[in-house]
């Protein structure tokens, strides 16, 4: 038995390994819940109910998903062109504080129409600069940006940590640590009454369109895809290597700071320190399950959010803790990259 | 004479591809027999079935009269079957002896018996002339000393049938004349050879018996007295082969002159102080050992390095801005040395790849928008005016052969008639079929005034297009020959050198 690599890459089997990724993870997992003691398909039904059972509930899914799709494009456009963001979680952070900063200050006695879309840009800028450091590290001293992006996460949260117990902190809170709320002009419209759910969702898939757009017409995103799939032949074709990549950069911390912008905006109306639940760090396997495609982005995000939506109720109901949906993320992201190979790869006798 | 190895009706599929069909080989004791054939003609995967990489899908490998189980590279090596690969399989980080004991010793023995291995490869290494110091660390080796190595860790395997796959690719050709020395002794010591070939001249001067590959099949076999060089290029290709004749030249106005140009990268003049001159209309071929500047030289003129000192003049204006954009703009075609990694991406489209390096131009892209239409319509035209088999506009440029990728990268670069064209290696590891194709290509962009830079490393490729020559030497240009004047030995020495050791006594004097 060896692995042979595939001639052609069956459009079938592209489209159809994401669903079997999530299929494996499901039974995997469903061995854990069954050792938990609980009955495995009444759980995974209590997580679909859960997640788009009730209006509620459905709402509450897709509010979910909205910084999840735009994390997910963070990623998926970086790691298309090979450069290997790991920041949206900070990215997502201080696109978040800076909404918060602005949003509350006199700047928010613009009308709604202009506050709005100068605060998205306002955070979307500041995601983008914090992407810009780890790049400039890594075109000035070949300085791998795994690490610093990821460490600059922690960086990032303790700069918003200690702006909203400091200068941001919001005297009215009751001494929480959380920062000054934007100003009712600066909050997003409802998408559907007597919900959540805001029109940040219709941004995010705007996006994730756009993006798709960006990657398949422009000469940006066939230059794009050539630098990341050879540098040495996208060099030589005169693709501007380092302004490519400063380019992605932007683009990929852009979304993630406007991921922050739009919570912020959208959901809470301010900043604490556990806005995000790891939404940047959800955003990678997001965008991997996505197979790194705008448009898939948009399901692997419903899929991720309706999972930790759901697993609320099942865990109401049955007793098991809602970690099972960490659990089912986590292992989708390793089925998946087990499916990616096999999209390239096949076993021959 | 006994028959060591025998191959009966081996048969191997690639999907739809038909890699090896019913082959029937027999090898005898002390015998040399050479399997020539173009690229894609089936002898790698021929070998790699003897050798148990891939399995057949029928047929048998059979060693002194005994059956080799498939797909059991052990099995081989234990039958007295080594194979030296074409790219190497050794460690560079290890010294020579540790490298040739690899893979010897069992994986739990606590104690290694150096000084026995030492003694059976010295006496291996004196027994075949092949010699090396075994604590000499791989990396720092010469590449003819590297496939030594291969050989001596074939030999210390106690193999009697040993398979060479395109052993003189990587050598130079005083490294070349040495091996077949070398393998001529092990046949009359009683081994038994295959070696794997697409040169006609090293096949019959090295062979004894000739096996001809084409299509996956046997197209013929002869003993070497018996045939000659035009028999085997037509059986190897199937239809008689010539090298592009060449008119007189009638060379233009200066192209591309560089004067006094040094490129220093990681503080090595990796260029030094080269000056050549090139017109419309002519062909200056650069010839030299690989590896004696001549990527540098391809990046420098296709816009890849800049020189540190002096400078490079382009119809005349000096050359401020070396990018690669304002070089295609102002009419160079550029052939990359390294097709693979440099010429095109081979996840990428035929016409991505078609068309990646002109994207800005209004005729494949407006606004930042890329017209894909005009791209597959364009590399649609190439395909058909180049002859590029293999492969639709939107199909992957990985499934292509190497020489229908060289005939679409040549295509890209001379559809629109370039003024200069830079060709590094423009037929390196391509078959007779395929280098016939490209040298006309390059033949008939001179008569219509191209300035072509020809950079190779194969004499007769020089010798058959260029008009004027200059060797490259540690980084260094030797001063131009005619090419009417030139002949093999004289390049020879041009190659070695001679010229740079009377320069540097000029100098001293």
């Amino acid at each position: 038995m060896r692995l042979e690599r595939r001639a052609h890459r069956p459009l079938f089997l592209v489209l159809v390994s994401p669903l079997i990724a999530v299929a494996a993870a499901l039974a995997i997992a469903g061995i854990l819940i069954a050792m938990a003691g609980a009955p495995v398909l009444e759980a995974y039904w209590r997580i679909v109910t859960g997640a788009f059972g009730t209006r509620l509930a459905a709402t509450e899914t897709f509010t979910r998903a909205t910084p999840l799709i735009l994390t997910g494009l963070a990623a998926a456009v970086a790691f298309r062109a090979r450069l290997w963001n790991i920041g949206a979680e900070g990215q997502f952070y201080v696109g978040a504080i800076t909404v918060a900063a602005l949003g509350s200050s006199t700047l928010a006695a613009l009308p709604g129409p202009l506050l709005i879309p100068t605060l998205f840009s306002a955070g979307a800028l500041a995601g983008m600069l914090l992407m810009l450091l780890p790049l400039w590290l890594r075109l000035r001293f070949s300085v791998d940006e795994v690490v610093t992006s990821l460490l600059l996460n922690f960086v990032a949260v303790l700069f918003v940590s200690l702006l909203v117990e400091g200068v941001l902190k919001d005297p009215l809170a009751f001494g929480w640590p959380q920062s000054l709320p934007v100003s009712e002009h600066a909050l997003l419209p409802k998408l559907i009454m007597r919900s959540r759910l805001h029109i940040g969702l219709a941004v995010a898939v705007a996006a994730a369109i756009i993006v798709h757009l960006l990657q398949s017409r422009t000469v940006f995103g066939l230059r794009t895809r050539a630098a990341g799939l050879s540098p040495a032949g996208a060099a030589f074709a005169g693709v501007p290597l380092g302004l490519t990549l400063v380019k992605v950069a932007c683009l990929s911390g852009g979304l993630a700071g406007l991921a922050g912008a739009i919570e912020v905006m959208g959901v809470k109306g301010y900043v604490t320190t556990d806005l995000s639940p790891g939404y940047g760090y959800s955003g990678i396997i997001v965008a991997m399950l996505a197979n790194l495609h705008p448009v898939g982005v948009i399901a692997a995000a419903v899929f991720t959010a309706a999972m930790f939506v759901g697993a609320d109720g099942m865990s109401r109901a049955l007793g098991i803790p809602t970690y099972i949906a960490d659990v089912v993320v986590s292992l989708s992201l390793l089925t998946m990259l087990v499916a990616l190979f096999f999209t390239q790869y096949r076993i021959r006798r | 004479m006994t028959t060591v190895l025998e191959l009966s009706g081996i048969s191997k599929r690639f999907g739809d591809i038909v890699a090896n069909e019913n082959i029937s080989i027999a090898l005898r004791k002390g015998e040399i027999l050479a399997l020539l054939g173009e690229n894609g003609a089936g002898k790698t995967t021929l070998m790699s079935i003897l050798f148990g990489h891939y399995t057949a899908d029928s047929g048998t490998v059979r060693v002194d009269d005994v059956e080799l189980p498939s797909g059991k590279p052990r099995a081989a090596i234990r039958a007295g079957v080594g194979m030296v690969h074409q790219h190497f399989s050794l460690a560079p980080n290890l010294t020579v002896l540790n490298n040739v004991m690899t893979g010897t010793e069992k994986l739990w023995s606590f104690k290694s018996d150096t000084a026995a291995a030492r003694t059976k490869l010295l006496s291996i290494s004196q027994r075949f002339g092949l010699s090396v110091n075994p604590d000499a660390r791989l990396g720092d080796l010469s590449v003819g000393e590297q496939q030594r190595v291969e050989i001596l860790r074939a030999l210390y395997n106690d193999a009697r049938i040993l398979i060479l796959d395109e052993p003189t690719a990587v050598l130079t050709n005083i490294e070349a004349e040495r091996l077949f020395s070398t393998l001529k002794e092990m046949a009359k010591q009683g081994l038994s050879l295959i070696f794997i070939s697409h040169k006609l001249d090293e096949v019959m001067a090295a062979a004894d018996r000739i096996v001809v590959l084409r299509g996956g099949k046997v197209a013929a076999e002869r003993r070497v007295g018996e045939t000659s060089k035009a028999e085997l290029a037509e059986l190897m290709v199937g239809h008689r082969v010539t090298r592009p004749i060449r008119d007189a030249a009638t060379p233009g106005a200066v192209a591309l002159e560089a004067t006094g140009v040094t490129v220093r990268r990681g503080g090595v003049d990796r260029l030094k102080d080269i000056s050549f001159r090139l017109c419309e209309g002519e062909i200056l071929g650069i010839i030299g050992v690989s590896g004696n500047g001549q990527a540098v030289l391809s990046h420098l003129v296709s816009g890849l390095a800049e020189p540190s000192i002096g400078n490079i003049r382009l119809f005349g204006e000096p050359l401020a801005n070396l990018g690669v954009r304002a070089l295609i703009e102002s009419g160079i075609g550029r052939i990359p040395e390294d097709r693979n990694n440099e010429g095109a991406i081979g996840e990428m489209a035929i016409w991505e790849n078609t068309v990646l390096e002109r994207i800005w131009t209004p005729a494949f892209s407006k606004y930042g928008l890329v017209n894909r239409k005009a791209g597959i319509a364009f590399a649609q035209r190439i395909i058909g005016e180049f002859d590029v088999r293999g492969g639709r506009p939107t199909s992957r440029t990985r499934l292509l052969s190497g020489g229908n990728m060289q005939k679409l990268i040549l295509g890209r670069n001379l559809h629109d008639r370039p003024r200069i064209l830079i060709a590094a290696q423009p037929t390196r590891g391509l078959d007779e079929g395929a280098v016939a194709a490209i040298h006309a290509r390059i033949l008939e962009a001179r008569s219509q005034g191209t300035a072509v830079l020809l950079i190779s490393e194969d004499l007769d490729e020089v010798i058959g297009l260029a008009d004027r020559i200059q060797a490259i030497v540690k980084g260094r240009l030797s001063p131009p020959v005619a090419a009417e004047t030139a002949d093999p030995r004289m390049l020879g020495l041009m190659m070695a050198g001679e010229w740079l050791q009377s320069e540097e006594a000029g100098h001293a004097s």
